[in-house]
Parts: C-alpha cells; structure tokens; sequence
C-alpha cells in the first residue's frame, strides 16, 4: 500500500454525509431565493472547505466569491482549481489549506498572488490533478468514501496528495485510491434556475454535476429566476435539482469579468487590469479595495464597472448558439 | 499575444483583417515565425481518425491545422468537456465557449477524463517548466515544495494526461539547459518514470506513456530500450552539436538524425488564413 505524506483536509465520512443530508437538506421545495450576503452570511464559516466551478474565467461564481471576500470569514481550505475565483480568494488572506490542481490563468500566466502565497510558507498544500479532484467529488456524490482510479501512480504529484495506492481485490492492478471531497459550501454560477434551485447549465457542466451533488451546503448564484413552469417542461435539462440546493442568489453578470457562456464575452480589459495590479502586493490590495471591498454588493459592482451600458457590450460580443 | 477582436467588432474589423491578410499572403512562400513551425511538427503528428486531448494555444491551432490538411476525421477534446467543435474563433481557456461551439458535445471534465481513462484519447499534448531524459515533466514548482522558489499553477490535467492517454505529445518552445535536465525539482507528471517498465509497475496503463517531444530546435523520442530521450529529427537550420549544448542531459543522437521540412506554403496558408486569421496565437 503506498501512501502520500499531503494533509487530508476532508476525511471522507460517507455515514455522517448521509444523516447531514438527511436532517439538513431540504427534501421539499421552498423558496431559496436570498441576498448574496445573507447566502453567504447563513452558509459560509471561518473554517470551512470551499469549492467552486468552472473554470478560468468561464462561468465562475464571481459575485459569491467576491462576498465571501467582503465577509471575510478566515482560515479557509479550497479546492484549488481554477482561475480568478481560486486567485481572489488566494489573494484576499482568507485561505490555509489548499488542495491544489490547477491555479493560473492559462494563457493569461501565473498566478502572482499565489505564488506570494505559496513562497510565503504561509498555506498548507495538498497535490492533486483536474481527474482527482472531479473524481474524488463523484466519490462524495455516489455516497462512498474513495474511488479508485489510474491517474497519478508513480509522481510526485502522488507523492504530495492525500491519495493512498494498492492493488485491485478483483484484478491485482494497482490502483490509486482518491479519498471522496465533500466540500462544506459548494459555489455553482448557473444561467438559470427556479426559485427552489431547479437548475440549468447552457454549455459544458465543468465540475459543476458532481460538486452540487458532493457539497455539503450549496449556494447557486443564477443569471435569472424562471418560473417552475419552465423547468417541468423540459425536465432533463435540470442538472441540479432543488434538493441538493441551500439558497440561490439572484446575480446577473454574475461571473464577470468572466464569460457566461451564450450570455456575455470575457470583459478583456477588466480582466487585463486586474492580472496587471496583481502583479504587486500593492496593486492587489489597491484591487481588492476598489472592486470587492470597497462595494457593499455585486449591483454596486456592476455599476462600478460601466453598468448596464458596458453589459450591453459584452452581450453583443458573445456569440449566439 | 494579440488582442481577441470581439465578435460585435468584428464585422468591423472585417476589412482590416483582409488587408492584413493580403500582406501575409505576400509571405506565405518566405519566413514563417517559431510558432508556426512548432505548430506544424505537432499536427503531422497527428493522425486521422484519432481523438486528441487538446489544451489552449498550440496543440489547439495544430488540432485545427491537422484537421484542415491531411486529418479531417481527427477529433478534439477540450478538457472541460467539449468536444469537437468548429474552431472558427479560437478559445482562450479550455472552458471556454469556443471549445464547444457547434461541437458534437459538451459534457463535463470528469466524462472526459473518464474517456481518456477507457483509453479514446490517443494523443495528449503537455507543456512544462522542466522535462527530464524520461520524459517526466515539472509543472508544479521550482525549488522546496513546501516553500517553492516559483511556485507554478500545479498539474491541473497534465498529469493525468501523461497517465492515461496512449501517447503524450511534450511541447518546449524555448529548449534550453533550465528546461531539460537531469533532475526535475518536482515530478507532476509521469514520462517513462525511471525507465523499462516503471510504468507499468506503477501502475500506469499498458502501453502508454510519451512518444515525442517537440520543440523550437528538434524533435526528439524515445529510446526502446532504455526509455532514455533521443534526437529524430532536427528543424531547419538546427545542427545536433546546437541541441546537446542546450540539453541538460546526455542525449542519445543516432547515425541517422532526420531532417523537419519547414512549414510548407500550404500549411502556412490554412494556418494564416483559416485556423488564425486573427492572429491571436500566431
């Protein structure tokens, strides 16, 4: 049996997962709709372990992370994949724990704030990859405590991570063993959902299936509220049904400076004003004083950042179907 | 890289893009930049009929160039979940709308994963701050782990790309003695491991693992026997005493080092033309 020497933040506890579920999810619809800070108020603690979906700066939950931000509740663990949101949360002083997969910005670059962060010796870091991490919140989805799979035998990356590895009791093949990730708030950006948190997702599902189903506690934040009527019409387009939901957060634009798939484009010189002041100390403090301290909600944000009119905009230059 | 025309300006950028391309097509038969070579010695390595897991930038525009030229059924990937799609505006992020715009699917990372798992994905292409003489590659850190010198954004798909694809593609624009050494400071990603057989005893797939590395001065593979990198075949203008001395490791270099044609006019122009008319990569 070989075993990696990475801190496991979540112990799987498949048992305990199942009587949360059982005393604390709302089995029957009720109206979730709230304020960011009151979802986040309610459902966020110092301490907890959070994860977002998507990815990069496509359909992140911008507006969710940036009051979480505001609400500074400290000592947090994340799911370390993904772009801007991973990086604000990075640079806002908020984290401890992180399991790390992927946090960058692809074409973009690196992440300064991350690597301030990780040469700081201030964060604790658990290796894992983008396979992993999917696969360890199917794991908590399906209601077991690991997965077995075939990725990460043999590296570092094994070596760093939490993962355990062994032979197959059927099949003697050796096996890396992913303990499952039940993730204490789950944060899900959706095109739209209704006021239960019937859910819809226009393009790719990211991560987004397993971590709503993995989560402990889940805040979706939609670009609009459809009547029930929508949804049981076309059911098997609801990839997120209420039960699984905590609050749902009404947040047009909801990702930007980010894209929303068949919504809005990438706000591109937004987004190059912030990779420019993250550059710096400095400049991400001045960043995060402008844009998610020094407003009091994501419509003071929006219109801190050209409102309707620039909105518009990056409506037109995204691409219909 | 270039700014991405949006799409409400690009009706009206429609004119100076063609006046952009009349002055390309001037060079079409001449020069050709470091990126579109790189970008055709990936896409001749890409067969028909195969599926590939295709991340941002290169092997993107060399999917899209292979696709256009000699491999119209090969299939593109994109790790968050879509799959084949058009291509006509090129993404930005492997999320993006473009990677499954008028695609056949666009389902979720973990279904992806699980097709490369199942063994579809035939081709896997990575990139890396450092590459050893198996092949095993570092994007994780540079320096301690625990309190890295540079601390880089971590595996995210690479490593299980190098584990579960047949054959992993390793993209270095920039071959240099930081690049390939003989010691990575981190193993993010599993080449040859330490050498015969180590995959397998690992636990890797059978029959899997790296096949070429592809970089501004050769393309190089690996030896049967040992497992260990060699040179096959350098790029215009390249000698073999040039990529020993900017190797960090014994290369092995056989009698019969094989020669890369430069982008022919035919690739330049679907690549100018039809993959990145834009000029957002290239």
């Amino acid at each position: 049996m070989g075993s990696g020497e990475g801190a496991l933040f979540v112990r799987p506890d498949a048992d305990g997962f199942r009587e949360h579920v059982r005393r604390n999810k709302p089995h029957s619809p009720v109206d979730k709709r709230m304020s960011e800070q009151e979802a986040v108020g309610r459902f966020v603690k110092a301490g907890d372990y959070l994860a977002t979906d998507l990815y990069g700066m496509v359909r992140a939950p911008m507006s969710l992370v940036r009051e979480v931000i505001r609400q500074a509740p400290g000592d947090l663990s994340i799911a370390g994949q993904g772009g801007m949101d991973i990086d604000l949360l990075v640079a806002s002083g908020l984290v401890r724990r992180i399991d790390n997969v992927y946090i960058g910005h692809e074409v973009f670059g690196l992440s300064n704030a991350y690597r301030r962060l990780a040469a700081s010796g201030k964060v604790e870091v658990t290796e894992w990859t983008n396979a992993a991490l999917a696969w360890r919140f199917k794991a908590a989805a399906m209601g077991i405590p690991f997965i077995p799979s075939r990725t990460m035998l043999g590296t570092d990356t094994f070596q760093k991570s939490a993962a355990r590895s062994g032979p197959c009791p059927f099949s003697g093949q050796e096996l890396c063993f992913l303990p499952a990730l039940a993730p204490d708030v789950g944060l899900i950006h959706v095109h739209r959902c209704d006021k239960f948190g019937n859910a819809q997702i226009d393009g790719t599902g990211g991560l987004g299936f397993e971590l709503s189903r993995a989560s402990r506690r889940l805040i979706l934040s939609t670009e609009r509220i459809v009547p029930e009527s929508a949804i049981r019409r076309s059911p098997e387009r609801t990839v997120i049904p209420h039960y699984l939901v905590d609050a749902v957060v009404v947040a047009r634009y909801g990702s930007h400076p980010g894209e929303m798939c068949y919504e809005y484009a990438m706000d591109r010189p937004r987004v190059q004003e912030y990779l420019k002041a993250m550059e710096t100390e400095k400049g991400q403090e001045a960043y995060l004083d402008r844009y998610v301290r020094g407003v009091r909600s994501h419509k003071e944000y929006l219109e801190l950042v050209g409102g309707a009119r620039q909105m518009r905009k990056l409506e037109k230059d995204c691409r219909g179907r | 890289m270039r700014k991405v025309a949006g799409n409400g300006q690009r009706a009206a950028e429609g004119a100076a893009v063609s006046s952009r391309l009349t002055a390309h097509r001037s060079r079409l038969t001449g020069d050709y930049s470091g990126t579109e070579l790189l970008i055709c010695l990936v896409a001749r390595l890409m067969e028909n009929g195969k599926m590939a897991f295709i991340g941002t930038g290169v092997p993107m525009l060399a999917a899209a160039l292979a696709k256009k030229h000699h491999a119209p059924g090969l299939l593109a990937v994109f790790e968050f979940g879509g799959t084949d799609p058009a291509l006509d505006v090129l993404p930005l992020n492997v999320g993006a709308q473009q990677t499954f715009q008028r695609g056949i699917s666009a389902v979720s990372l973990a279904e992806v994963m699980e097709a490369a798992q199942r063994g579809f994905l035939e081709y896997g292409f990575l990139g890396a701050a450092q590459i050893d003489p198996f092949g095993n590659l570092n994007t994780t850190a540079i320096g301690e782990h625990a309190r890295p010198k540079v601390r880089l954004p971590g595996s995210g798909g690479g490593c299980d790309i190098g584990a579960l694809c047949w054959k992993t593609i390793a993209l270095v624009p920039n071959h240099n003695v930081q690049k390939f050494v003989e010691k990575l400071d981190f193993m993010t990603t599993a080449g040859y491991l330490d050498g015969p057989g180590a995959r397998e005893r690992a636990g890797l797939p059978r029959g899997s693992g790296p096949y070429r590395v592809v970089s501004n001065l050769a393309v190089l593979d690996y030896d049967e026997k040992g497992r260990r990198m060699r040179l096959h075949s350098l790029n215009p203008g390249v000698s073999v005493d040039e990529v020993r001395r900017s190797t960090g490791f014994g290369l092995i270099v056989p009698d019969n080092v094989g020669q890369n044609g430069p982008p022919t006019a035919e690739e330049l122009r679907i690549l100018r033309r039809e993959v990145d008319p834009h000029r957002l990569y290239i």
